[in-house]
């Protein structure tokens, strides 16, 4: 970049043939290769992300069947959903597994990382260990959770003495069943990231703290939650999104119907769109419910982030 | 085979959620000569000695066997994917019949069977299977028969003889010449043995009665011939879902939703003791109970005498690029040979008169259930069976049926309100 320079300042009028082409390359250097090298991933994006999310549009502006004809009817894919009843009930069952699930995942994968992040024996093992539920296969999952709250003879009805409980009858009952196969499965993955972002809180803010007299629960709330508030706000913004589009779990626990419950006590919003598109072969109005849900996760992280800012107060 | 709505396999419906989107197209080595066919079939379908026989007898075929356990949430699916963009679908595949009824007016992606010399088969297929083959518009032949769904009620020998009933299949299939009495033996078998319910189910039972109220009912369930929604006037479907309404009321059934796991449970826990079932579930109900209980089911008349249930087709898309190949292939295994061969394998009812009358069907035997003569109680069903038709929307209807009458089994609903919430959110179906 120097050299380039030097040359042109010594020679303001340099050969013909050699300037335009190292100019070129200055311009090359400086302005394309930056941009260059970001751009698998926004080419990957507008391939695999924008262009499906704008033909979701375009689809969701039709009534398309999935193998038949397809007829641009505008907008009343959208007004019909808003007066469906079993759209609303889908929605309210997403939120409502969402706040069940989420609150206390996070609240207990902070303790489960700030009890990691003590000295102690095997703390590797255990580090590791929180990390199990993710990477057990799905199968095994819906198996072990089937046979746990099963109706006849499972061990959860047995536990708690109430004996013949079908907890896919009840909104009440699958939300919790529900929500604890969420949680069994995500805890450890939140636990992980706050422990490696209390990691990086520096000692010496601790041994101040110490030495001021502050107690073990003060240095929690005063020095650990506000360090780790941009970890608090990832993870609440992943766990929205992953708690509002969430599928695999409720979709495991109706042994894989789609329908979520005998009168859609479980059913979420994806698993609502899956079957529009993929049981009733609605593609046109399962776009729009796929178009609400994202317009819905938006809504719900632009108010989860607003209430995770304030944690911990100003900083 | 066909009709594994709740299918048994978890690990293949989740697989294929997790997974739905993985395809693999049929490679052609044609630099070879070799042609390889692919076949899509569900469930279990038992062609795979047919598959090496016709292998051997044409050395210019290879035949690629692509078979998905679970029916209607992986299966079916996909299937309409590869119809939808045109490629990927198998050169030969098996269609349901609910799913072929869906698809009866989009012959322009199936190959007219007409054109590789299916229309001289007419006689080797029941009437009725024939006809369902044909497009709506009657110009083309797009699939040919596999099988047929006839109906028998499977029982617990020991569990009877525990409730002093008799236990002998005569007798048994004498106890209930009609559901009325079923349900009378139902309330005595109860008494007797209040640990085990009579059945597992109610919408095994709601299905069964529904395929037999029809043909009293102009042979249509919930659509009418011009495809216009019935369900709220059709007596057939009140009456069938009172009678399983009235078994609920009764505490005759154990509330299990077949192909759950729990209802598989419910085998080895003596949950229920009787169970309708179509010639296919025999094979279910010896892979679900095991040895141990070798020998204490067995085979009796169904109630109301006979029903169809399910059946499945096999059709070539038009997308094969070796469609004449593909349609010799669908003729050899719909033949009358091959649909024995099947039958051995898994119990799939055959379609073809000549099958039926045939001594390795009729007069065939099945150990595992006392020795029941099952040729002779499925294949008498079979020729006497009534051809019902289906809306193109039935199995989205059916769906919404089933699954208020788990919900009815749940105390959820009262009958009343069942019924009400059934008739209305099948209409919502409908349109």
């Amino acid at each position: 970049m120097l050299d380039v320079r030097k040359r042109s300042a010594a020679s303001p009028a340099p050969p013909a043939e050699k300037a335009p082409r190292s100019r070129w390359s200055t311009w090359f250097d400086l302005k394309a290769v930056p941009y260059l090298l970001v751009s698998p991933y926004f080419i990957l994006f507008s391939i695999f992300g924008l262009f499906p999310l704008g033909f979701t549009v375009w689809v969701s502006l039709h009534d398309w069947e999935l193998a038949g004809d397809r007829k641009w009817i505008g907008l009343e894919n959208y007004t019909e959903l808003l007066q469906d009843g079993e759209f609303w009930n889908s929605v309210l069952n997403t939120v409502g597994m969402f706040v069940l699930a989420t609150i206390p995942q996070l609240i207990l994968a902070l303790m489960l990382a700030n009890a990691l992040n003590k000295r102690m024996r095997l703390r590797l093992l255990y580090r590791l260990g929180v990390l199990v539920p993710m990477v057990t296969s799905v199968v095994a999952v819906a198996v072990v959770f089937g046979q746990l709250f099963a109706r006849d003879y499972g061990f959860v009805n047995w536990l708690l003495r109430t004996d013949g409980l079908d907890w896919t009858a009840d909104k009440w009952s699958s939300w919790t069943a529900i929500s604890v196969m969420v949680d069994w499965r995500w805890t450890g993955y939140n636990a992980l990231i706050y422990l490696a972002a209390m990691q990086a809180i520096p000692r010496d803010l601790y041994e101040a703290a110490s030495i001021d007299g502050a107690s073990a629960r003060r240095q929690f709330w005063q020095i650990t939650i506000p360090m780790l508030k941009p970890a608090i706000v990832f993870t609440t913004i992943t766990s929205t999104i992953g708690g509002l589009s969430l599928f695999t779990e409720p979709v495991m626990f109706a042994q894989g119907d789609v329908g979520g419950g005998s009168l859609g006590q479980f059913q979420t919003v994806a698993m609502y769109m899956y079957e529009s598109a993929f049981r009733h072969f609605e593609y046109g109005y399962a776009s729009a419910v796929a178009w609400m849900l994202f317009m819905m996760i938006l809504l719900v992280c632009f108010f989860s982030f607003v209430f995770t800012r304030r944690i911990g107060g100003d900083k | 085979m066909k009709f594994t709505r709740r299918s048994t396999a978890i690990a293949a419906v989740l697989a294929g959620v997790l997974a739905a989107g993985s395809a693999c197209s049929s490679d052609d080595s044609a630099d070879s000569g070799k042609i390889t066919l692919t076949v899509d079939t569900f469930g279990s379908f038992g062609y795979e000695e047919l598959f090496e026989q016709y292998e051997k007898d044409n050395p210019g075929i290879t035949i690629e066997h692509r078979n998905e356990k679970e029916h209607e949430k992986v299966y079916v699916p996909n299937l309409l994917k590869y119809l939808e963009t045109g490629s990927g679908a198998g050169d030969v595949v098996a269609l349901e019949e609910g799913v072929l009824t869906n698809l009866r007016g989009q012959s322009d992606k199936f190959a007219d069977l007409n054109q590789y010399g299916g229309a001289e088969l007419k006689d080797d297929f029941l009437p009725w299977k024939w006809s369902l083959g044909q497009s709506l518009d009657g110009k083309s032949l797009m699939a040919l028969g596999t099988d047929v769904g006839g109906l028998a009620m499977c029982y617990r020998t020991d569990l009877f003889e525990k409730a002093g009933l008799p236990t002998d299949r005569e007798e048994v299939g004498q106890l209930w010449p009609t559901w009325q009495a079923y349900v009378d033996t139902g309330k005595k078998f109860q008494e007797k043995v209040p640990d085990t319910k009579f059945v597992d189910g109610l919408t095994t039972l709601f299905n069964a009665v529904l395929s037999q109220e029809a043909p009293k009912n102009g042979n249509v369930t919930y659509f009418d011939a011009s495809e216009k929604y019935i369900a709220d006037t059709n007596p057939a479907v009140k009456s069938a879902f009172d009678f399983v309404a009235g078994l609920d009321q009764d505490q005759l059934s154990a509330g299990l939703k077949s192909f759950t796991p729990q209802w598989q449970t419910g085998f080895k826990k003596d949950s229920f003791a009787t169970m309708a079932c179509p010639a296919w579930m025999l094979g279910v109900i010896k892979e679900n109970s095991g040895d141990t209980y070798d020998d204490k089911w067995d085979v009796a008349a169904v109630p109301g005498g006979g029903g169809n249930w399910g059946g499945s087709f096999l059709a070539v898309p038009k997308q094969s690029e070796h469609p004449k190949e593909a349609a010799d292939l669908a003729k050899f295994l719909t033949s009358a040979k091959s649909q024995i061969t099947a039958f051995k394998a898994v119990n799939a009812l055959p379609t073809s008169p000549e099958a039926l009358a045939d001594p390795q069907v009729k007069d065939a035997k099945n150990d595992y259930f006392n020795d029941a003569p099952v040729g002779e109680i499925f294949a008498t069903t079979a020729t006497s069976l009534q051809p019902v038709q289906l809306g193109v929307k039935n199995v989205d209807v059916r769906t919404v049926f089933e699954d208020i009458l788990v919900a009815l089994g749940q105390d959820k609903l009262d009958a009343g309100e069942a019924w009400q919430k059934a008739i209305e959110d099948g209409r919502d179906k409908a349109e």
